[in-house]
């Protein structure tokens, strides 16, 4: 049993992942199956965790939409806040 | 007594002389592209349009005409008493037998001067070595956040956001608007990269300003924002003016590029790439899996085609196999010495058939008996008068010797 098999399959919920996370364990997965000597079980698993990912990313890609935000408030010390920017039409 | 000259100098009119000396100003290259500095003086702009003025220094003047096409495209017009830079062509107006430099672009004096100063800054921080390649850090594959400084109102964040829009629309952007031009605008920019790096953490940062003239440009040549741009913890994308412009904020940053959608492009990645390289290890996965199935499939198959191989039901076939050919073998053995037996047999009777005396009596021949029975094979064996029994192919007859003559030999 290879270590890190395991804790490719241990990893957190992809909805909780970003685009890069979820891309750069998938490339992972995509190697371990590739060059590693995993048993049937932990590569169905890591099949199935590879798909999920996959589908994931695309689901991001396709629905994504770039979110602007503006800093406002002086530049002097304070907490700036952040507001939504609504370019200009 | 003077001689006379061998030819005359040939004599010219004023007209004649004038396109000559307007020609040779024209043939010279050096002429038609150049600069000339001086103070203006006898300014003149007529309903024409056109610009009329004097250049001049302490010792010398010029003409100087501009036409209307030419003053439209300026953002500076000179005025009596300006120093100026001149940029034109040198003819002669023929009318007045002047010559005349014919502008088509004017500045101030004072931008030969920023521009001085421009490069001394420049000079004094790659010595100091504030551009220096080792200081530039990797700007990150794909950033989650992207900062940006420029003016909320620009052409430059338009087009950023539609660039980031369409080519990596993940990231999370925050503005950190400010003054890109005027007297406020260093301070402006430092105080928003500095907000943006403590209150955001980016993964990059955009630094950009539409085109405009060498002053519009002068707030990303101030020492203080070049230097806030190295101390920048993330990296800084600088993307100010066009093409051709270089500032000092260009030289301190990260990575330069040619102009504000040109550094949102170089601070992400393109998502028709991101999907090809998604699909990429789709097909890799389904490949990796298929041949982890595979493999142990293969594997039964090997171990099944063995224990087959070497099972005793396998050897029993084998063995029984083997019987059955040798009883083949055999059968066909005995069936071939029949055979040859037969065919034995065959020729035998044919021979005995050659040897039977009813045949050969068939074809002609008698056997001659005496009365006793024995076969006549001599003339001396019979006397004449004695009776004989004759056989011949299909019976006999009786008959009686009447001579007999033993054949001479030879």
């Amino acid at each position: 049993m290879s270590p890190s098999s395991s804790t490719l399959t241990n990893s957190s919920p992809v909805e909780e992942l970003t685009y890069e996370q979820a891309f750069s364990e998938l490339e992972k997965i995509v190697s371990a199956l590739e060059t590693e000597e995993n048993s049937l079980d932990e590569s169905m698993a890591l099949f199935e965790r590879g798909q999920e990912l996959a589908r994931y990313c695309a689901g991001l890609l396709d629905k994504a939409e770039l979110k602007v935000q503006q800093l406002c408030g002086d530049s002097e010390g304070s907490d700036p806040a952040l507001t939504d920017f609504r370019p200009l039409p | 007594m003077s001689q006379l000259p061998l030819f005359q100098p040939s004599t010219w009119t004023v007209a004649g002389i004038t396109q000559y000396l307007r020609q040779l100003l024209e043939d010279d290259a050096a002429l038609q592209d150049l600069w000339v500095v001086g103070e203006v003086s006898n300014c003149s702009r007529p309903s024409s349009g056109h610009l009329y003025f004097t250049l001049k220094d302490a010792s010398a003047s010029m003409r100087v005409v501009m036409w209307r096409g030419a003053v439209l495209r300026q953002e500076y017009i000179p005025r009596e008493g300006d120093a100026v830079e001149v940029h034109g062509a040198i003819s002669i107006y023929e009318t007045s037998g002047l010559y005349q430099l014919y502008a088509d672009a004017i500045r101030p004096t004072g931008e030969g001067y920023l521009y001085q100063e421009f490069l001394r800054l420049k000079a004094r921080l790659e010595a100091e070595g504030l551009f220096d390649e080792e200081r530039k850090r990797p700007v990150p594959r794909w950033p989650h956040c992207i900062g940006i400084v420029t003016s909320p109102t620009g052409a430059a964040l338009r087009d950023i956001l539609n660039t980031l829009q369409r080519r990596f629309p993940l990231a999370r952007v925050v503005l950190a608007p400010t003054a890109v031009q005027g007297e406020e605008a260093p301070a402006g920019i430092i105080a928003a990269l500095q907000t943006l790096n403590a209150a955001i953490h980016p993964d990059v940062i955009l630094l950009a300003r539409g085109g405009g003239s060498i002053e519009d440009l002068w707030a990303f040549n101030d020492e203080y924002v070049a230097r806030a741009i190295a101390a920048s913890p993330v990296p800084v994308i600088c993307g100010v003016g066009h093409e051709t412009d270089f500032t000092i904020a260009d030289f301190a940053a990260d990575l330069r590029a040619p102009t504000p959608t040109a550094a949102a492009e170089l601070a992400v990645p393109d998502s028709m790439e991101l999907r090809a390289g998604l699909e990429e290890q789709k097909d890799r996965l389904k490949l990796g899996i298929r041949s982890v199935l595979d493999t142990p499939i293969w594997r039964m198959q090997g171990l099944q085609n063995r224990l087959r191989l070497n099972s005793p039901l396998t050897r029993l076939r084998s063995g029984r196999q083997h019987l059955d050919e040798l009883c083949r073998r055999q059968q066909s053995g005995l069936l071939h010495l029949l055979q040859l037996k037969r065919l034995r047999l065959e020729g035998a009777s044919l021979r005995l058939e050659t040897l039977n005396p009813q045949a050969i009596l068939g074809r002609g021949y008698a056997i001659v008996r005496q009365a006793d029975g024995r076969v006549v094979r001599s003339v001396h064996q019979v006397q004449p008068g004695e009776g004989v029994r004759v056989q011949v192919g299909d019976g006999e007859f009786g008959a009686r010797v009447e001579d007999q003559q033993a054949r001479s030999k030879p």
